[in-house]
């Protein structure tokens, strides 16, 4: 039995070891244009925001490390705006009620689009809940985080200077 | 490639230590690359008010949960759990009189999250006036295959010091080892299953009294004595019970939950037993999970049946007919059946201070016991023959949780 | 014995190096994610019910149940 464990354990390290990517990396090519409804009820299409720097986040009403990212994505968006960036939450629930019951407590002030059918997530190959894609002023995704721990908002805010400054 | 030889050189380390095996799985885990992550259990707070009233035994008392993130990686909590116990069971009063006891028990833990493994240990004390106990629990869980599957393995070492009331030396050490498996698999965006097998091993040590007298206490209750029919009153007679001093056992679950077209969730469990006693025994649950507004309740049914220890007699044929003889109901053979019911309310579901949200619970189950072979002695008349023993239980549980 | 440990690390290997692909993506974990499928949500309730039913069978062990949840991070 104790061989048997010690076995299992051994496994499931070795298992542990193979490349589960990285929390933040570096990444190329065009984001992938899209247009969704928003909050407003008005259309948005991320290619109108050329010549911004982009944030894209994609969360969920019933993810708990999103909710905890929020006020800290509010934070950022305030303290840069006004640079040439701004952020659009992707809500990827399949029922939005849940998401504008969240966002009646949670006041962020930037855009939020509602991605009901998960093309777009499908498209981003969304593979971890939250996801954070930042996007220079030419439309080329440069930065992907996934998932969201306390501190990546200080990387979030470096990479955006960084953007900014380019 | 670097890797693959550190992980050679771990590996044949890893098979000559017995602790090697918390060490190893520390070391292989922290040279994965993952920065990605599961979550931490959530933070909360819960004050339980518990109560088992069934058979001529009441059992009450709280129980206080705490739970904190120590840090961004590690959550640890703290439970302090007692039993307030009137006994006055069929047992009790066949032997002798009713009594209280007070039990406290406590326990401490540490979850800490790397990459998409979770390490936890802990530590529980059970102390009653005539039963001490310690145990230390180590678990590691996995997820892998895009968080669809996660693999639990546990550990857990335990020590009982085993005595009698008004005793001041101890007549039985215990030493227990559990061994568990688990991997739980999500098969849709509705369905999860889950496996679990645990081996379970007790082995007990009779102690000497201060004459040096073996105590004759090995993994039995202390209290309880087997009964045998005496030729010379033609009633019964009552010996104390003589159990092996080992126990091996095996339990192996399958459970799943299914959520339904609307809001709404189904749960259930089945458990296979066996052990080393000669005892079988199997388990199904259902519970079905309904949410209205700011309620969720539960409904749940529970049907348990195991058949008797080998050495197992409610009336022995004559004093010490074999070596190993008992008479405690919880190795006879028996049915229990019970059906419950859980209401919860949601409160301060918008936050209130540095509250997130909050719950009220109040919960009620049944419990009808239904023994094959263990006959209510006090009824009197001639031994065997009196009516066999059932009894039906009532528990409540009511408790607040709050979550931060 | 060393069948299961081959079979395990052939089950483990796929799994970040290759592009396999999870057929529930984390976006789709709405449901998984609903505190209702969790049939073990309140642990004071739990633990006090398995600790119970111990003390008044000879059936112990495997308690612990299934995963689901929401999957982040």
């Amino acid at each position: 039995m104790l061989k048997l464990l010690r076995t299992i354990v051994i496994a499931v390290s070795l298992m542990g070891l193979c490349a589960v990517p990285a929390s933040a990396k570096t990444v190329s090519g065009k984001a992938p244009d899209f247009t969704l409804k928003s909050r407003s009820g008005h259309n948005l299409r991320i290619s109108d925001y050329r010549g911004q720097v982009m944030l894209i986040n994609f969360w969920a009403s019933w993810c708990g490390p999103c909710r905890q990212e929020m006020p800290l994505l509010e934070n950022l968006y305030k303290r840069y705006k006004k640079l040439g960036f701004t952020i659009m939450g992707v809500n990827v629930d399949t029922d939005s009620t849940k998401a504008n019951n969240y966002l009646k407590d949670m006041s962020v002030t930037f855009p939020i689009v509602y991605d009901t059918t998960n093309a777009v997530s499908k498209r981003y190959n969304v593979n971890a809940m939250p996801t954070t894609v930042i996007v220079d002023r030419n439309g080329n995704m440069r930065f992907l985080h996934q998932g969201y721990k306390p501190g990546y908002e200080n990387d979030y805010k470096k990479e955006v200077v960084q953007l900014i400054k380019e | 490639m670097g890797q693959a030889v550190v992980v050679a050189v771990i590996k044949s380390m890893c098979n000559k230590l017995l602790s090697g095996i918390i060490l190893c799985s520390i070391i292989l885990l922290g040279l994965a690359q993952a920065a990605q992550a599961t979550v931490l259990p959530e933070e909360r707070a819960d004050v339980m008010y518990h109560s088992y009233d069934g058979g001529g035994v009441t059992v009450s008392g709280p129980s206080i949960l705490v739970r904190k993130n120590a840090s961004t990686n590690t959550s640890v909590y703290y439970n302090y759990y007692i039993d307030h116990i009137s006994s006055a069971s069929l047992d009790v009063l066949t032997g002798g009189s009713p009594y209280t006891e007070h039990r406290t028990e406590q326990s401490g833990g540490i979850d800490y999250l790397h990459g998409k493994t979770t390490t936890s240990l802990s530590y529980t004390t059970s102390v009653e006036n005539d039963y001490k106990s310690g145990t230390l629990n180590f678990n590691l869980s996995q997820d892998f295959f895009g968080d669809l599957s996660t693999l639990t393995l546990g550990y857990t070492h335990g020590k009982d010091l085993v005595s009698r009331r008004g005793l001041s030396y101890d007549l039985s050490e215990i030493s227990r080892q559990n061994y568990r498996v688990g991997f739980s698999q999500i098969l849709s965006k509705n369905m999860v299953v889950g496996l679990n097998w645990e081996t379970i091993t007790d082995d007990a040590t009779e102690l000497r009294d201060n004459t040096g007298t073996l105590s004759g206490v090995t993994l039995n209750n202390p209290y309880r004595a087997y009964s045998y029919y005496d030729s010379t009153t033609g009633q019964r007679g009552f010996a104390p019970e003589k159990y092996p001093n080992t126990h091996t056992s095996n339990a192996f679950a399958i459970n799943g939950s299914y959520y339904l077209p609307f809001r709404a969730a189904l749960h259930g469990k089945v458990k296979f037993y066996q052990d080393s006693w000669g005892i079988t025994a199997t388990t199904y649950q259902l519970n079905y999970t309904y949410p209205l507004a700011s309620w969720i309740f539960d409904f749940r049914t529970r049907w348990y049946s195991q058949s008797k220890a080998d050495f197992y007699s409610d009336l022995f044929a004559r004093q010490d007919e074999y070596t190993f003889m008992a008479r405690d109901r919880e190795l006879a053979t028996f049915q229990s059946t019970s059906i419950g019911v859980t209401a919860s309310w949601d409160f301060a579901k918008n936050g209130w201070g540095w509250v997130d949200k909050g719950s009220l619970n109040v919960s009620f189950d049944h419990m009808e016991f239904d023994y094959k072979d263990y006959r209510n002695a006090l009824v009197g008349g001639t031994p065997g023959t009196e009516p066999l023993y059932g009894y039906g239980a009532d528990i409540y549980q009511l408790y607040v949780s709050i979550w931060y | 014995m060393r069948l299961l440990f081959l079979l395990m690390i052939s089950l483990g290997i796929p799994q970040g190096c290759s592009s396999w692909q999870p057929w529930v993506k984390p976006y789709e974990r709405s449901n998984l994610a609903d505190p209702i499928m969790n049939p073990d949500r309140d642990p004071v309730s739990v633990d006090y019910v398995a600790h119970m039913h111990k003390t008044r069978q000879a059936s112990r062990g495997a308690t612990g149940g299934s995963g689901g949840g929401c999957g982040c991070n």
